[in-house]
């Protein structure tokens, strides 16, 4: 009997999305866009250090409405990040992994991530 | 590394419709995943039109009566119908779980059936569970002691030692867990997967088992142990309400304490 030519089975094609794995992958994925959106910070930096032209150049660009955006997303992935990460160090001491705690623990970080974007911009704007 | 999309000989087409008898009145429509070995035709889904009026409450049940009376040629793995075997392990609605104790009630539109997710299809529900059983093996699943046992009676322990590995010891290997965890999805060549883990933390916490140090030394690496990334997914699947993460994550714990 052959067995090489054995299909796959179905995975994320048909797996039920669950708030467990959703918030899993979004950690990963806020993690990544951190990185990225840390060139942005870098950008900052060197033209604050390049002299005033440059830096008004560089507000000019990030004041603009699709920087904007993107500063406020990535905002969001750093706190979701910060709360998801707190999630992570709880469970690295073992605890907090009955479902009912991983949901409420899960739903907190959410919402305290929402909140605490809503009031970095309320804070700088 | 992570395959998101189903290579070419796996993607599903349409497969047929088995129509309900004349005069059913309470129908549900079990759309089934179906690969014939034999046929050398990609997979495909059928759908069966079952009455419930004269079927039992479970998935299970749908399914042989399926294969009684419209489809013999549906193939799935089955035994002891409560729950305490394993075999008829699969993915149910989008989770994985077993046939037997998964009411039918519990599903609302279409019962969509497929095989547990990821893995190679021997045919129809009936997945090849061979890597599976080897990483089992590999974590040396039963008692190593380096004293001879009593002559005259068991080796015996406390009752909280008992109770240590009482829920572990409850994992029946439907390979539920596993199968639900993207990590695996991704790395099960290397990721030992929660079943497996579970297992290993079971024999480590075990009061009579003398190998605990070189249980954790086979698990200290970055794929057998950490490409677990607490995603959840395994405990949240489990049919018997087993705890594979947490394990895991005691097993973690017990590296980084013995380290210090």
């Amino acid at each position: 009997m052959t067995t090489k030519n054995r299909p796959l089975s179905p995975h994320l094609q048909i797996y039920r999305w669950q708030i467990t794995m959703v918030m899993s992958i979004l950690h990963r994925a806020t993690g990544v866009a951190l990185a990225l959106g840390s060139l942005l910070l870098v950008y900052w930096l060197v033209s604050l250090a390049s002299g005033p032209e440059a830096y008004a150049l560089a507000l000019e660009c990030l004041g603009s409405a699709p920087a904007v955006a993107v500063l406020a997303g990535a905002s969001f992935a750093f706190f979701y990040h910060l709360c998801n990460g707190i999630r992570h160090l709880v469970w690295d001491t073992g605890r907090g992994f009955e479902i009912s705690q991983l949901y409420a623990s899960g739903y907190a970080a959410i919402i305290a991530s929402i909140a605490l974007t809503a009031g970095f911009w309320l804070l700088i704007v | 590394m992570a395959e998101f999309r189903l290579p070419p000989n796996s993607r599903i087409t349409r497969g047929k419709v088995f129509k309900a008898p004349e005069g059913a009145r309470n129908v549900r429509s079990f759309v089934v995943y179906r690969y014939d070995p034999d046929s050398g035709e990609n997979p495909r889904l059928d759908t069966y039109e079952v009455d419930m009026d004269s079927c039992g409450p479970m998935v299970l049940d749908a399914l042989i009566k399926i294969k009684n009376e419209v489809d013999s040629t549906l193939t799935f793995r089955r035994s002891c119908r409560e729950g305490i075997c394993g075999s008829c392990a699969m993915n149910i609605d989008g989770t994985n779980t077993l046939a037997c104790t998964k009411a039918t009630s519990d599903v609302s539109k279409d019962v969509k059936i497929y095989p547990l997710p990821h893995m190679p299809v021997v045919k129809d529900l009936v997945p090849d569970l061979t890597q599976f059983y080897a990483q089992y093996a590999s974590i040396k699943p039963w008692l190593q002691s380096s004293t001879p046992p009593p002559p005259d009676h068991e080796r015996l322990q406390t009752k909280e030692d008992q109770a240590k590995i009482d829920e572990p010891s409850a994992c029946i290997l439907c390979a539920c867990c596993s199968t639900s965890c993207p990590s695996y999805w991704w790395n099960s060549d290397r990721y030992l997967g929660p079943a497996a883990l579970l297992q290993a933390y079971r024999w480590i916490v075990d009061s009579r088992d003398d190998a605990t140090g070189q249980r954790l030394d086979d698990l200290e690496d970055p794929f057998r142990l950490y490409r677990c990334h607490t995603i959840m997914n395994c405990t949240r699947t489990c049919p018997k309400g087993l705890n594979p993460a947490r394990a895991i994550a005691e097993v973690k714990k017990m590296l980084s304490d013995r380290q210090h």
